[in-house]
Parts: structure tokens; sequence; C-alpha cells
């Protein structure tokens, strides 16, 4: 295994694109690392992106945007004073991997292009309208995070390319998002269902949605037909029902120890409902 | 197969080693720095036997490879005690048998400082989620976290 630490994306990129056999990145390492001493994946190059300058930033841009390094990690985003006001649902998402141990590591980044069905911090990102910059050997573009993972491990960058920052949009007036995910346990475990919402209101009134299901499916979903059941509704019974329903549509889990398709498949639905009211109350800006 | 030079800090104390890439810290502290207290207990981030400190931050060190240390501060149970003088969660854990076999202790004593540093005075519950990645399988946690708590509130009286 060869080990590289580049100064620069550009360089990265040009490693990468030059790379033979299996090539990983390295951010907080907490699933490179475990891949490599289970040996399940022992990657021929590994290049580690934290020397490069600038990737532990969290800034807030002039337009209220956020961009978040590819080496921040949970620990800096849930002590950032400021992130955790506008996107209260991406920092709970990202907190709840693994151990304060792994928080001190792991990034969102990470999270995304490792391509688990089950990363929590991937819905929360889909519904807050999330993107990043890839860099590769013919310069940059913006993706969205729902157009990332492909299937499971799988993700669209191509040989050469990698990440090179995290674009969370501004939070804007009238805004809320949250993310709940169900685990057998408390603490430690991987999400059976996630379900991340994000949504506008005018008065009581939803004007915008935007609402993602994890580990339902071979890759995070951005249902839309979840969205339209709440646009324009105050959130009442009947619009929650139909959110539920779409959930539940939305769902083509798989059968495993830690949930049945039937049971994955009715969590979606009732973790959708409690998502969306607590991104409601945000939005009017009660707590919750 | 290339071997890195790696310069670092441990316990206050410059140090030097020479790595394969794919050797963890825990591994370098262990085999190459004789510093045996971070135990490997699974390997995989699951156990938190093997937590250390890098730049003031816990981490797993069976999760971050060797050559990833140069250039940071790095703080292991062999650090917690001052000389022969025990570190006052050291002496609470011997007070309320908060170890049996010991195999867990040296990351739960290191993990518990990093919670008294950020944190003074924590509830129960902030104690119990703050070391919820370190695993026990002999004590049932409750002295462990009796023990965190009492040293807590005498650091305080003492400060
Ligand atoms: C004990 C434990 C508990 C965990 N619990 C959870 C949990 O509850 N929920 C959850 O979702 N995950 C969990 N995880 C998995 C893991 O911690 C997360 O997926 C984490 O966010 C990965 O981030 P990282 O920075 O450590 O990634 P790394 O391990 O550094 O990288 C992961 C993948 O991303 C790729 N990559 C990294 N940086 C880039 C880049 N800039 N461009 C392109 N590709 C890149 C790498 O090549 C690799 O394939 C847990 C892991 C452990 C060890
Ligand atoms: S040995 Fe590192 S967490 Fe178990
Ligand atoms: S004392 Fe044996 S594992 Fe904790």
């Amino acid at each position: 295994m060869d080990y590289h630490s580049p100064a620069n994306f550009a360089e990265a990129s040009a490693l990468a694109a030059s790379a033979t056999g299996i090539t990983r990145f390295l951010a907080g390492g907490t699933d490179v690392l475990v891949q490599l001493r289970s040996e399940l994946v022992t990657p021929d190059t590994l290049i580690d992106v934290k020397k490069i300058e600038g990737v532990s930033d969290i800034i807030r841009n002039a337009d209220g945007s956020w961009t978040i390094g590819v080496a921040a990690t949970g620990a800096e985003m849930s002590e950032h004073p400021e992130l955790g006001g506008d996107w209260p649902g991406v920092v709970e998402a990202m907190d709840l991997i693994g151990s304060t141990q792994v928080q001190g590591r792991a990034t969102l980044t990470g999270n995304l292009c490792n391509g688990s069905p089950a990363a929590d911090s991937v819905p929360a990102m889909v519904a807050a309208g999330v993107t990043v910059t890839v860099t590769g050997p013919d310069g940059d573009r913006e993706v969205a995070v729902e157009d990332i993972p492909t299937g499971p491990g799988k993700t669209s960058l191509a040989k050469g390319e990698l990440v090179s920052a995290v674009n969370i949009p501004a939070r804007g007036d009238n805004g809320g998002d949250a993310y709940l995910r169900f685990i057998p346990r408390t603490e430690m475990d991987i999400a059976v269902v996630g379900v991340g919402v994000n949504l506008r209101l005018d008065g009581d009134t939803v004007t915008e949605a935007r609402v993602s299901l994890g580990a339902v499916a071979p890759t995070v979903l951005l249902v839309e037909d979840c969205a339209k059941a709440i646009v324009g509704s105050t959130l009442g019974d009947a619009a929650l029902d139909a959110l539920a329903a779409a959930a539940f549509a939305a769902c083509n889990p798989i059968d495993d120890k830690r949930g049945t398709i039937a049971f994955r498949t009715e969590v979606a639905g009732v973790l959708a409902k409690r998502a969306a009211k607590i991104a409601y109350a945000r939005a009017k800006g009660e707590q919750a | 197969m290339s071997k890195f030079h790696v310069s670092t800090n441990v316990n206050g104390d410059s140090v030097e080693y020479l790595c394969d890439p794919r050797e963890t810290l825990l591994d370098c502290l262990r085999d190459k720095l004789n510093l045996t207290g971070a135990k490997e207990g699974c390997g995989t981030g699951d156990c938190g036997a093997c937590s250390v400190s890098v730049d003031g931050r816990l981490v797993c060190s069976c999760l971050m490879l060797g050559v990833e240390a140069e250039g940071k501060q790095i703080e292991t149970v062999e650090g917690i005690a001052d000389g022969d003088v025990l570190h006052p969660l050291q002496q609470k854990f011997i007070e309320h048998a908060a170890l049996q076999c010991g195999i867990c202790t040296p990351g739960i004593l290191v993990a518990a400082k990093s919670l008294l540093e950020k944190n003074p005075n924590p509830t129960e519950e902030e104690a119990r989620y703050w070391l919820a990645g370190n695993l026990c399988r002999c004590t049932g946690y409750d002295k462990i976290i009796r023990a965190v708590m009492e040293t807590a509130e005498e650091l305080r009286e003492a400060s």
C-alpha cells in the first residue's frame, strides 16, 4: 500500500488518476481503516486529504451558504457555534455517527463516499439540498449529494475524481430541517431506517419541502411524492398520513437481522411524520 | 515496501519511529514505543480500549494510521499519572472497584479524562453517552460512572 499526503486537490486528483489497482482517499479513516483491518479492502494507493490547506474549515459565506471542508469532523460540526442553528438536521445526523471517538474523526464526505445506503448524514444532506464540489483531471464540477451514491459501496465519482468541498445552501427565512433514525439500540448501531426532512413555510403553510429516506433501498432516496404530500398543507393529519403513505410506497428495503421489510416500511412512515413535525416546529422558530 | 519516518510527541516526549503505512497508531504505540496501555479489543472502532487523545481530541488509535501521527500531540494512559501520584480518576477507579479484568480501563480513563476537560460538570446521562464507545464486559458500567461522577465533583470542589 502506497501512502500519499498531497498538498492540494489537483495533486490528489492526479495521484488518483495515475494510480493502478484499488485507490482510497483517507479522511477520518473510520470506514477505510475498518475495511483495511478486516481485510475487506486493502487499497494499493491511499491518498490522505488531511494535509490539504483548509480541509477542516467550516465557513459561512457572505450569502449565508456554508462550505464544509472534506476533513471537518462530526465533533467540529457539533461544536460550531452557528452551523447547528441554521441546519440542526444535518448536524444531528452527523452527530449520530458512532461514539465520541468516531466523532473526533468521521466526516460528511467520508460518510457520503463510502456509499452505505444506511449512512446517517446522507438523507439529511439530500433533504437540505447539499451539493459537493468534485475535483477531477478536467477541473471542478458541482454535484447534488443524491447523485453521488449509485449502489451499496458505489459512487458516480470517476477515476481521478474526489470531493473537494461540501456546499450547504443558505438557510433563508422560515425554514427548518430534521433527521431521525431508528436503530435497535440507543447508541452505536446502523440505521434500520433514516429520514431527513427540510421545509419552508409561508405563515403556517408549507411552501417547499424535500424528504429523503435512508436504509430502505440500495441508495439513499429523495422522495418527491413525500414532498408533494405536505407542500400546500399546514401539516395537519391528512397531510401527515399522505406523507407516511408516500414514504411507505417508496421503500424497497432488505430483510436482515436489524429489521424485516414490513418493519422497515412501517417505521419509514412513522419517522417521516415525526421528522416533518420537528422540521415544521423549527421553521416556526420553536424549540424542537 | 517503503517505511515512513514519523516524528511525533507522546505524553510530552518527542519520539520517532519507522512504520509501514498499513500499521495503525495503536500498533506503533504498542510495538514500537512499548506503550502497551492502549489495548486492542476489536480493531474496528467499536470497543474504545485503544482510546488516546490526538491534539486534544479523543480518538480510537486503531482507526488512525501510524503515519498520520506526524507532528501531532498524543496522550495515552501512561501520561495520566504524575510520576507515582495517581490522577484523581485512577484513584477513584480503585476506590470504587471500577475495574475487574482491566482491559477496558486504560481506554476508559483516557476517555473520562477527556470528558472532564471538556465538561467539568457532566450529568450522568452526558457521562454515559460520552463513554458509550467504551465497552466493558465485566463491571456493568455502574461503578465506572460513579467513579467518574465523583471525580468530577472532587475536581470541581478543588478548583
Ligand atoms: C464504531 C463505528 C460506528 C459507526 N457508526 C456509524 C453510524 O451510526 N452511522 C453511519 O452512517 N456511519 C457509521 N460509521 C461509519 C463511518 O464512521 C462513517 O461513514 C464516517 O462518516 C466516514 O467518514 P470518514 O471521514 O472516517 O471516512 P473515511 O474512512 O476516511 O473514507 C470513507 C470512504 O470515503 C472515501 N473518501 C473519503 N474522502 C473522500 C474525498 N474527499 N473524495 C472522494 N472520496 C472520499 C474513501 O475513499 C472511502 O471509500 C461508524 C464507524 C465506526 C467505526
Ligand atoms: S481496539 Fe480500537 S476500538 Fe476496539
Ligand atoms: S473491567 Fe473487564 S472489560 Fe472492563
